[in-house]
């Protein structure tokens, strides 16, 4: 582009006619550039970008109150306790409350305030057995004859509180944080915590695989770079074999291999190294087993790209200069491989921090990362406004970490690429 | 000309012979040795009766899927296996069709809490204390022994959730079985069913599938489990010599419940009134230890397999019926605690 630039502006002044017929050219080829690239944008928007956006919102969406109970929650506007509302209040609810009887609305209510206290749900079906109330009686003594609870100003509030049509209740929960009573954000009470760790067990889990598919996985990709191109084709079948391989087999391998009477500990039973068996499923163990077993590829393939590209040269002529092999390796080759480290770091990682199906086979309660409560929330609760406020938090986590590793290696890996 | 009246007619033939065949059916359960016991005892004999195909599916009970196939418009399953705390939800949130109870028998046949609005009961099941009697010389009586670990060292199975093991603790805990949902509806008890699972914590081992504790049992990974009665019976069959403690053991039922739109609803109706007789439950019963809902199908079966269903007097006497509508309004709440407090 940037060459095209330089010689359109070295005819500047010539021919305006040849200038206006260059643009021309330009702008079609542009135009052709973009019709190719045009399928795959589009399916990017329609099958990621726009079912993502749209369940993010859902993290934010208030909805059950202000969608099922408009007037209600309109009157309740005005009112800020802590005296009760008055009767015309009372009244509006009794009427939607009525009129939502008997249909999924009431149930979205319900499930809606219950979320906010546990046994507010009960209270809303209770409520609307008793309804419709007669036109000529107040509503405000009929309701709280049914129930006193509404003759309590929190009810109320709660109401209010809820009717917003947005509301930061889930990602606040999703940090495990809550609104209290005065509407200050707070932490929840410590029995109720758990994201905030699950969060950093996520990420302190996915550091530790990485590190460890590094570690294991630069010599095989080293050995594979140097070795003569039929033996590196062999390790190579090694390392991608198991990758073609279901995830869910390999990990239905390790548990026959890894629990009381499998394998391992009957092996090491009949040699006598240990008197009972290890307990090694269902823990930290396991689950980094079989992640790394998981994502070793994923390391070493692009590793292995970036070291089959390193001339031999410069490390021979280091070492024929008298630079000791260690020095030679640090400092000579080691560098060049910075962009496959940096690739294969921020892919293990990334696929780490979204990992489900591993540790909820292998792991127990104490090694499930964030997926798993997603999963949780979307199938067992059916709790989707929670579900998506914890995949904005994973996202934003890993889009925070992407960013950090464009700052650190991008511009390197640009630099990298021009000097060649 | 003459081909596109020929394509009208063959289409039409093609249309003619179709509509007097019914639609097939599509019934999704839990799997493993239940559905098996379904396949045997009301899938094939209505298959026979009718000639309507049925496609077996299985699912983990996520209600998820349910809400998105009713929310797309789009229902491809015909029959569902529900819970009862999943069953009343749906039915208020308008997942499932309201079903007319005259089409599928007399009401007062059946057990109450099998006839709901939106739902047939199918079985009884429970969750109860089971151990391996092979690795245990003293069979444990109650979930206070299940707590024991120095009488009965070793892992214990429960499964991993707040339902039926706050219960649990709490029996544990000494309340007494009518009291249970009380003392769990307040804070003071929530908090001492998790002081009572504090205790355990490091001897429990969790799991998730019900085919997962006799295996567990069997393999020596554990001494004692919480798990579903039929598992164990259906492992007894194969001759593991597991053993189901009834006292204090946990009941409830599945239910039939067809997703909101179903565009084979009479069908699956049909279905539902044919699996409800005495003769098809019976038969149920038979296959596996889960007790039937009709109660005419108790009637002249053999003592022995009496003996071993939930529904089996005896059995009901000492056992505590599931409070569905204790988990409806609590459960998200108790379910957030629990995984707060195992993930720690």
């Amino acid at each position: 582009m940037s060459d095209f630039a330089a010689s359109a502006s070295a005819i500047d002044g010539a021919d305006p006619d040849l200038k206006r017929r260059m643009r021309r050219a330009e702008r079609r080829r542009n135009l052709a550039y973009f019709a190719l690239i045009l399928p795959l944008a589009l399916l990017v928007l329609v099958a990621f970008v726009w079912p993502i956006a749209s369940l993010l919102v859902r993290a934010v969406e208030n909805e059950g109150i202000h969608d099922n109970l408009p007037q209600t929650v309109a009157a309740l506007r005005a009112w800020d306790g802590p005296e009760l509302p008055d009767e015309r209040v009372y009244r509006l609810l009794a009427d939607e409350l009525a009129q939502a009887k008997g249909t999924p609305k009431l149930a979205a209510i319900a499930t809606r305030l219950n979320r906010e206290e546990a046994g507010l749900r009960s209270l809303v079906m209770k409520t609307a057995r008793h309804l419709p109330l007669p036109a000529d009686v107040s509503a405000k003594e009929a309701l709280i004859a049914i129930d006193p609870a509404w003759g309590e100003p929190p009810i109320w509030k709660t109401l209010k509180r809820a009717g917003h049509p947005f509301t930061a209740f889930y990602l606040l929960a999703a940090l495990d944080l809550t609104v209290d009573a005065h509407g200050h954000v707070a932490l929840a009470p410590p029995q109720e915590r758990v994201y905030l760790d699950v969060l950093g067990r996520t990420f302190w889990m996915s550091f530790n695989v990485t590190l460890l598919c590094l570690l294991l996985g630069f010599p095989v990709a080293y050995l594979m770079a140097i070795l003569p191109v039929n033996r590196s084709n062999l390790l190579m079948l090694f390392v991608l074999l198991p990758f073609w391989t279901s995830v869910l087999v390999r990990i239905a391998a390790w548990i026959v291999l890894l629990q009381n009477e499998g394998l391992v500990n009957r092996l090491l039973l009949s040699l006598g190294l240990i008197q009972s068996p290890l307990p090694m499923l269902f823990n930290r163990f396991s689950v980094y087993i079989g992640m790394i077993h998981i994502l070793l590829p994923f390391m070493v393939l692009p590793l292995y790209s970036v070291m089959k590209g390193i001339s031999p040269v410069y490390v021979r002529a280091a070492l024929s200069l008298g630079c000791p092999p260690w020095r030679s390796f640090w400092t000579i080759y080691f560098p060049q491989t910075i962009p496959g480290v940096g690739a294969g770091v921020l892919l293990v990682f990334i696929m780490c921090m979204g990992y489900y199906i591993t540790p909820a086979l292998l792991g127990g309660p104490k090694e499930q990362m964030l997926s798993y409560f997603i999963a949780f929330y979307t199938n067992q609760t059916i709790n989707w406004n929670m579900a998506a406020a914890l995949s904005a938090i994973l996202l934003t986590a890993t889009l925070l970490l992407y960013a950090v590793y464009a700052l650190r290696f991008g511009p390197t890996r640009v630099k990298f690429m021009k000097a060649r | 000309m003459k081909m596109r009246t020929l394509h009208a007619a063959v289409l039409g033939l093609a249309l003619g012979a179709a509509a007097p065949a019914m639609a097939d059916l599509t019934i999704i359960s839990f799997g493993g040795a239940a559905q098996q016991a379904q396949e045997k005892a009301f899938y094939q004999p209505f298959t026979q009766a009718t000639g309507i195909k049925i496609h077996p599916g299985e699912y983990n009970g996520e209600q998820a899927k349910i809400k998105a196939m009713v929310m797309a418009g789009n229902v491809t399953w015909d029959l569902v296996e529900v819970e009862s705390p999943e069953l009343v939800r749906g039915c208020e949130e308008g997942l499932y069709e309201k079903i007319d109870f005259t089409k599928i028998g007399n009401k007062a046949d059946f057990l109450p809490q099998a006839v709901n609005e939106c739902g047939v009961g199918i079985f009884v099941w429970s969750v109860a204390l089971a151990y391996d009697a092979d690795k245990l010389p003293q069979a444990p009586t109650s979930w206070a022994d299940f707590w024991d670990v120095k009488k009965f060292p070793g892992k214990r199975g429960l499964r991993k959730g707040a339902k039926y093991t706050l219960e649990f603790a709490l029996l544990a805990d000494g309340v007494p079985p009518q009291d249970v949902y009380k003392v769990l509806a307040t804070k003071e008890g929530v908090d001492r069913a998790f002081a009572k699972l504090d205790q355990l914590k490091p001897h429990i081992q969790w799991w998730e599938a019900g085919a997962q504790p006799p295996q567990l049992l069997a393999s020596g990974d554990l001494v004692m489990s919480a798990a579903y009665n039929g598992r164990i019976h259906a492992a007894q069959q194969e001759g593991k010599h597991l053993k189901v403690v009834w006292n204090q053991s946990i009941y409830d039922i599945d239910s039939w419940a067809i997703p909101k739109g179903d565009p084979n609803k009479a069908q699956a109706l049909e279905f539902i009134r044919f699996a409800s007789q005495p003769e098809r439950q019976k038969a149920f019963s038979r296959e596996i230890s889960y007790g039937p809902t009709n109660l005419k199908a108790l009637d002249g079966l053999d003592p022995k397999v009496l003996g071993e269903l939930p529904s089996a007097p005896q059995n009901l006497a000492v056992a505590l019926p599931m409070n569905t509508e204790f988990w409806v309004e609590h459960g998200e709440e108790l379910e957030q605690r629990f995984n707060s407090w195992a993930a720690k």
